[in-house]
């Protein structure tokens, strides 16, 4: 059963917030990365913290900090690389990821304290362990993501439809496309101790595939996204509560990914329904024609 | 005096470490109606995209209003149709989030959407047919529909003079009919227009201007070219433009404001 006493415990109240804002920020930036095709964005970001992490414990510093400025220093190089448009992007991508992975390892084992269970906090999240310092962080964090998509939202919309398009709207391509990796980078540490860095994408992505099922829309997509998105972080949390076998992190990215199976037969359902509407409005419409 | 929409002198483009554009020089006055044509790989697309700044010149310049796309700062003056049927993008948009994204060039970072916005977004609805889908998916229309899209997203923005690139491949009978309504209602407010295409079709009327292109060069700048070749065989199948084309319900459009 769901144990709602630990509303009362400060490391549950700690653990809600962070899942809330989570289940806010992911998704909204997650709409602007599923749309320019750069769903695995994510991944490669979180990939890339975890030497950030381990270089928090290395030098004694907090790793969220650390971890926050290699992600953004790793979302910027991706940048780079993807702005080349070479083939050989892909692989430059993928050799960061595997230095990103190894790095923090590496350093973990040789950072004084620095152990197993420590990386695997940070892997596969550790919600139950987020300190009022983290939440902070955290929070500072999310309020920057959700501002940058409040005020560049617009641009960013044209940006990751149709890169030319904003050139010759006149926008800061290279700008705004820095923009959404760093942004990216901050949602990556956000979610980071939620639901680890190995998970850290599907937050930014399922609750996207799942809302699009549903919607015909940007806006609503999004809107309805960080709905799920937000849905599955405190939920998720709230299911581990039954039992200490529960992991948080997969307990939210399984819920996520439920809500997605259903999202399809909705979306079915609903497509169907909008297809005959359509044509019983241009049936309708012939008949006026022939009316007139 | 009319102004210089676009100056490009001895422009190259070199796309890894091929030719694509070997010295061109193109100057394009407000109000003409200048045709691009040529065969694929002529390089025509390449130019108009040069002309924007969208390619980067490996030698020459090129002059938007006056000034290096570079430092050029009014882009609501320029409103750009890519060559591209599917609308990007893996998350749906609305016809209408899609054609108010036309826009962006005229809005400050922060301001609310205004009411000549919404209606310039009505209007460019209404003059390529699709007011009854704009609450649609854009990514849910036919490809005739979603390159009408695009257009209506370069027309949202009320620019002075319009790029675009080949509007008339791959759309059916009736989009290349409205998009010659469109165009002559374009032109007869005086604006300016540069497309690329591969044939004419229904807009042969309407130009004032016909540029070949061949392996980077212009070789033909004039009057449009009579149909040679793939076109000119008995059996090639040429859509007209309805005799009403020069005076459809589109004329005036954006003429008055």
């Amino acid at each position: 059963m769901i144990d709602l006493s630990l509303l009362d415990k400060q490391f549950f109240q700690l653990a809600l917030v962070a899942a809330l804002l989570v289940g806010l920020c992911a998704p909204a930036v997650g709409t602007f990365i599923v749309q320019r095709k750069l769903a695995l964005l994510g991944d490669g970001i979180g990939h890339v913290a975890l030497t950030g992490v381990a270089l928090g414990f290395l030098t004694g510093t907090a790793p969220v900090l650390t971890a926050v400025a290699v992600a953004v220093a790793g979302a910027v190089a991706i940048e780079v690389v993807r702005a080349r448009g070479r083939t050989s992007g892909d692989v430059a991508l993928a050799l960061l990821f595997y230095g990103g992975i190894a790095g923090g390892v590496m350093l973990m084992g040789i950072a004084p304290g620095g152990s197993n269970a420590k990386l695997n906090s940070y892997l596969f999240g550790a919600i139950a362990s987020v300190t009022t310092e983290d939440i902070w962080v955290i929070g500072g964090l999310a309020v920057l993501v959700l501002g940058v998509v409040a005020v560049f939202g617009r641009e960013l919309f044209v940006l990751c439809q149709d890169e030319e398009i904003a050139k010759a709207s006149g926008l800061p391509v290279r700008f705004l496309s820095m923009l959404i990796a760093v942004t990216a980078a901050l949602t990556v540490v956000i979610a980071m101790r939620v639901v680890g860095l190995l998970l850290v994408s599907a937050l930014m992505v399922i609750p996207v595939a799942t809302s699009q099922q549903l919607t015909r829309g940007f806006r609503t997509t999004m809107l309805l996204a960080m709905l799920f998105g937000t849905v599955a972080a405190v939920g998720g949390l709230l299911a581990s509560t039954a039992s200490t076998r529960v992991p948080p992190g997969a307990a939210i990215v399984l819920l996520a990914l439920a809500g997605f199976v259903l999202s399809l037969g909705v979306g079915r359902f609903i497509r169907r329904g909008r297809y005959q509407e359509s044509n019983v409005s241009e049936a309708g419409k012939m008949r006026v024609e022939e009316v007139t | 005096m009319s102004e210089i929409a676009f100056a490009m002198t001895g422009g190259r483009v070199t796309l890894d470490g091929r030719p694509v554009l070997a010295g061109v020089d193109l100057t394009v006055r407000e109000g003409e109606v200048v045709a691009v044509m040529g065969t694929n790989g002529s390089g025509k697309s390449t130019l108009v995209r040069a002309l924007l700044g969208l390619r980067p010149l490996s030698g020459g310049s090129t002059l938007l209003y006056g000034v290096p796309p570079a430092r050029f700062r009014h882009w609501w003056r320029i409103g750009y149709v890519p060559q591209r049927l599917a609308i990007g993008g893996g998350v749906p948009a609305t016809v209408r989030e899609v054609v108010a994204s036309g826009r962006v060039a005229r809005r400050r970072r922060l301001s609310r959407f205004r009411p000549e916005d919404r209606e310039a977004v009505t209007r460019a609805l209404a003059a390529v047919g699709l007011s009854d889908r704009a609450g649609d998916s854009a990514q849910a229309l036919s490809g005739g529909q979603q390159q009408r899209v695009l257009i209506a997203r370069a027309l949202a923005g009320e620019p002075d003079t319009y790029v675009m690139d080949e509007p008339t491949a791959g759309v059916d009978a009736e989009t290349q009919r409205l998009l010659a309504d469109t165009l002559a209602g374009l032109v007869a407010a005086g604006k300016t227009i540069v497309l690329v295409a591969h044939e004419l079709g229904p807009l042969e009327p309407l130009i004032t201007r016909g540029v070949v292109v061949r392996e980077g060069r212009i070789v033909h700048d004039g009057p449009p070219p009579q149909p040679e070749g793939e076109c000119a065989r008995p059996g090639h199948e040429h859509v007209h433009p309805h005799a009403e084309a020069t005076a459809g319900p589109l004329l005036g459009w954006q003429g008055e404001r």
